[in-house]
């Protein structure tokens, strides 16, 4: 495993953290989805050690990430919504500043890279364009060979060509076998493709850690009429809602709902987007209800 | 040179679909036996879908003995050998006319009656 969580938590006075699972291999990209507040990037900044967890166990690379935190963050290659260079300095210079931190530079490969991306390197950071800023962040953490990508919302206002851009990037990157992406979003289109695995957080808990297809081949929308629900079916819609002219919900198990359910409802192929917000609105319910 | 064309909309799951086109593709011969063809994470990325994806679709194909990996080389078309092909072939055509079969069934066609469709078609 190239990044493992067992049982992590952080209790914060107004939000907590309740004993984070998850586990990603060499190799693959995961997304990391829910809602704004979930608890996404409290848990990307505990894995790169920026806050200090309260219980549990966090390795990266094999490694106990506080006690190896140098040598791991060599090795980590960080990319983040907020712009975090130094405005003033023009993108070549903070690239010179950047490198000196790492032991495995490889300025060929930024040289390689920064033409890949179109980057000016010559034009301060601040007229950089959001994209550019993410994509100069990205080529810096090429250059010092990473092999695993965390990446905090990337994605967020990019338009739509340079979020293409990215993701093929990221099945580049994953080419060798070796690297990895950990990449949390909230924008869930990007990871409908190219995502192997999803994890979806709520309120400080995973509600689910599991292979993309699994979910998208087997859950399902199901719509239908009213007097289809029972006290005993109830439990099998995942955030079940009802309105005066019928009701939806997400099933687990598409084929089978089709098969129970026959002509009398709806079922559709669910987006990601579908799944998080049905598995959410449970979570909801959940919380109230306790 | 091998196509794929995935649907995002199909009943079908995206590994299903790369499955049914490969295969395809090997018995009508375009693909022929020894044809080296792209790794998993080439293809993944080719196709902007995820590498469990196209990993499922290979050991599909693998353990219905249509393609072979060879470690540390690549994944080949397998020989299937003629007689295999041939079985297969047929057995494509049994499975389309057993659907003809079942559809006429429900329409209560006897069989004479089919018998002389499936000439008229036959013939063209």
């Amino acid at each position: 495993m190239i990044l493992q969580l067992t049982n992590v938590s952080k209790h914060y006075k107004d939000f907590s953290l309740k004993k984070i699972n998850l586990s990603l291999e060499r190799g693959y990209i995961m997304g990391f989805i829910g809602p704004n507040g979930a608890g996404k990037s409290t848990t990307i900044k505990l894995i790169m050690n920026l806050a200090r967890k309260d219980e549990g166990e966090i390795k990266v690379f094999g490694l106990d990430h506080a006690k190896h935190s140098i040598e791991i963050r060599n090795k980590i290659g960080f990319v983040y919504d907020e712009n975090h260079y130094y405005e003033e300095l023009t993108a070549e210079e903070m690239k010179n500043f950047i490198r000196s931190f790492y032991s495995r530079w490889d300025e060929p490969l930024f040289q390689r890279y920064a033409k890949q991306f179109g980057l000016p390197l010559t034009k301060p950071v601040k007229q950089l364009s959001k994209g550019m800023k993410m994509k100069l962040q990205l080529a810096v953490a090429l250059s010092h060979q990473a092999e695993l990508l965390i990446m905090d919302e990337p994605t967020s206002g990019l338009d739509p060509i340079i979020r293409q851009e990215l993701l093929e990037i990221l099945l580049s990157v994953i080419q060798d076998e070796n690297k990895s992406v950990f990449f949390s979003t909230h924008i869930t289109s990007d990871l409908d493709k190219i995502a192997d695995y999803i994890t979806i957080i709520h309120n400080g808990q995973i509600l689910l850690s599991t292979a993309k297809d699994e979910l998208l081949d087997n859950y399902g929308v199901i719509k239908g009429s009213k007097d289809l629900l029972s006290f005993a079916n109830r439990e099998h819609f995942i955030g079940l809602r009802e309105n005066r002219y019928g009701f939806d919900a997400l099933v687990e198990n598409r084929r089978e709902a089709a098969k129970k359910y026959g002509d009398k409802v709806v079922i559709e192929k669910p987006t990601l987007e579908e799944i998080l917000l049905y598995i959410t609105r449970r979570g909801a319910v959940h919380a109230s209800s306790h | 040179m091998m196509n794929i064309i995935l649907s995002q909309t199909s009943e079908d799951p995206i590994y299903m679909q790369i499955v049914k086109q490969i295969k395809a593709q090997i018995l009508k011969g375009d693909l022929p036996s020894g044809q080296l063809l792209p790794s998993i994470r080439s293809l993944a990325k080719d196709l902007n879908i995820s590498v469990i994806t196209t990993k499922r679709a290979y050991d599909e194909l693998e353990q219905a003995g249509y393609i072979v990996t060879v470690s540390g080389k690549g994944t080949y078309v397998a020989d299937l050998g003629q007689e295999m092909l041939r079985e297969t072939r047929l057995k494509m055509v049994e499975d389309k006319m057993a659907e003809a079969v079942s559809a006429a069934k429900s329409l209560g066609l006897t069989l004479d009656e089919l018998h002389e469709m499936l000439k008229l078609i036959y013939e063209g």
